[in-house]
């Protein structure tokens, strides 16, 4: 199976400190893997090193068929983050930043609207939620717009970081929901989560991160494990 | 990269139209400046009329700081600036597409300081097209390189310090240039070889800015 991720070596500096001190990582495209491991791990690092945001300064990165180390922004048109930031605008509307960051992706085509309206809907935004600006937002609603502009954008690769964080159970749900829809559709996943049992549930396999390295990476073969039972838990 | 461009512009001005930073803040703060101004240099009206080009183009480039770091503190808040960069978009669309946001918000402000003059200064306000046309080349060069040092000192902590620092000296050539250009088309000082080898010093600087802003602004904003 093609890999949609394949990391060797691959080291990242947050100035001098190597978040990432040679990691080895392996996703095969259409798998959702749980990357665990303690705060200070490196996973919030090797996602953003997977979004193209944090450079890879040595050792061998591809993402999506693209090589990190010769152009780190081509591959983000084909990316989603969901991480602790929202990065949302506070002063546009729930509408007008899925808007934005659809068209931003994809350009001006015409499902724009309809594909919009209807993650929106989808997550309950839809309404008079549609039209407030985001700054008079919940955090959970945050959580939902950051999670609308990642279903709208509709990427090849989603990377989740604690992405149930700040979810209500409703929430949750409707997160679990998109996910496996994206999988199903055939996106590949990579959710770093400390909410071992959720997490677990949505993943095809585990693998643990400790001092910037990933320490246990199963072989992935067990990528063909039936969704919903983990092969290996870390 | 056009396209990418009037995306980024709107989105600025429609924050900008919502959070009316521009019309309840920098605008207040214009006028402000001017009237200072006045205060410091009164009685000798002559003395504010002489120096109208100078204050007017002063209190431009004050405005241009605040206009720049407001363009800036919306992407900083709450990981903006990586939907941006994951966005997708040409980073010389954001480039022009912020420098232009800007550029339309200094027009405005700039409308409003001419009114300023008119009315704090008793300036005469002649030489029309000399005027606008220092006004379009100012407000592009001080657009382009507000944004270009507004991108550098983005992702620093202390980049409500720094960018002033940053982008005063780089402006000067704007703010002389400018203020010579309005005295020759104002009468209120030295004509020498008039508005043109000023307006040309404009144009030079704002086609620079433009041009480095366009081919650096990806690496500026990776680096930020």
């Amino acid at each position: 199976m093609a890999l949609a991720i394949r990391f060797r070596s691959a080291v990242v500096l947050l100035g001098r400190f190597p978040a990432l001190a040679g990691v080895d990582f392996d996703v095969a495209a259409g798998e959702t893997v749980l990357v665990q491991g303690p705060n200070g791990a490196g996973k919030t690092t090797l996602l953003r090193a997977c979004a193209g945001l944090a450079p890879v300064v040595a050792g061998e990165a591809e993402v999506l068929g693209h090589d990190l180390r010769d152009d780190r922004r081509a591959v983000r048109r084909q990316v989603a983050l969901l991480g602790h930031a929202t990065q949302l605008y506070d002063d546009l509307t729930v509408a007008e930043n899925v808007r934005f960051a659809v068209r931003a992706a994809r350009g001006r085509s015409r499902d724009d609207g309809d594909g919009a309206a209807g993650v929106l809907e989808r997550l309950g935004l839809d309404g008079r939620l549609r039209d407030v600006t985001v700054a008079r937002l919940s955090a959970g609603q945050r959580r939902r717009t950051a999670l609308a502009i990642c279903m709208a954008r509709r990427p090849e690769l989603w990377l989740l970081d604690e992405p149930h964080a700040g979810l209500d159970a409703q929430g949750r749900d409707l997160l679990d929901d998109a996910v496996r829809a994206a999988v199903a559709g055939g996106a590949t996943v990579v959710l770093a989560s400390h909410e071992a049992d959720r997490a677990l549930a949505l993943a095809t396999r585990a693998v643990t991160m400790a001092g910037g390295q990933v320490h246990h990476q199963p072989d992935r073969r067990a990528a063909s494990a039936p969704r919903g039972e983990p092969a290996h838990v870390a | 990269m056009l396209r990418d461009a009037l995306l980024v512009a709107g989105k600025d001005l429609r924050i900008e139209r919502r959070s009316r930073v521009t019309t309840n803040q920098v605008a207040p703060f214009a006028v402000v400046v001017l009237v200072l101004f006045a205060f410091a240099l009164d009685p000798d009206r002559g003395l504010l009329t002489r120096a109208a080009a100078g204050l007017f183009w002063v209190a431009v480039l004050f405005c241009a700081i605040l206009a720049v770091q407001r363009s800036f503190s919306v992407e900083s808040a709450d990981g903006a600036r990586d939907g941006l960069r994951l966005s997708g978009l040409d980073p010389a669309g954001i480039f022009l597409g912020k420098a232009g946001a800007v550029a339309l918000q200094l027009v405005a402000l700039e409308a409003l300081l001419a009114a300023g003059v008119v009315l704090l200064y008793g300036t005469d306000l002649r030489g029309g097209v000399v005027l606008l046309a220092t006004c379009a080349a100012a407000t592009i060069g001080l657009a382009a390189s507000g944004t270009v040092y507004g991108v550098l000192s983005a992702g620093l902590r202390v980049r409500e310090t720094l960018l002033p620092l940053l982008l005063l000296p780089v402006a000067a050539p704007v703010l002389l240039s400018a203020t010579r250009a309005w005295e020759v088309a104002l009468g209120t000082g030295g004509a020498g070889d008039g508005a043109g080898p000023w307006l040309r010093l404009l144009v030079i600087f704002a086609v620079v800015y433009v041009a480095f802003g366009v081919v650096a602004f990806g690496a500026l904003l990776e680096e930020a």
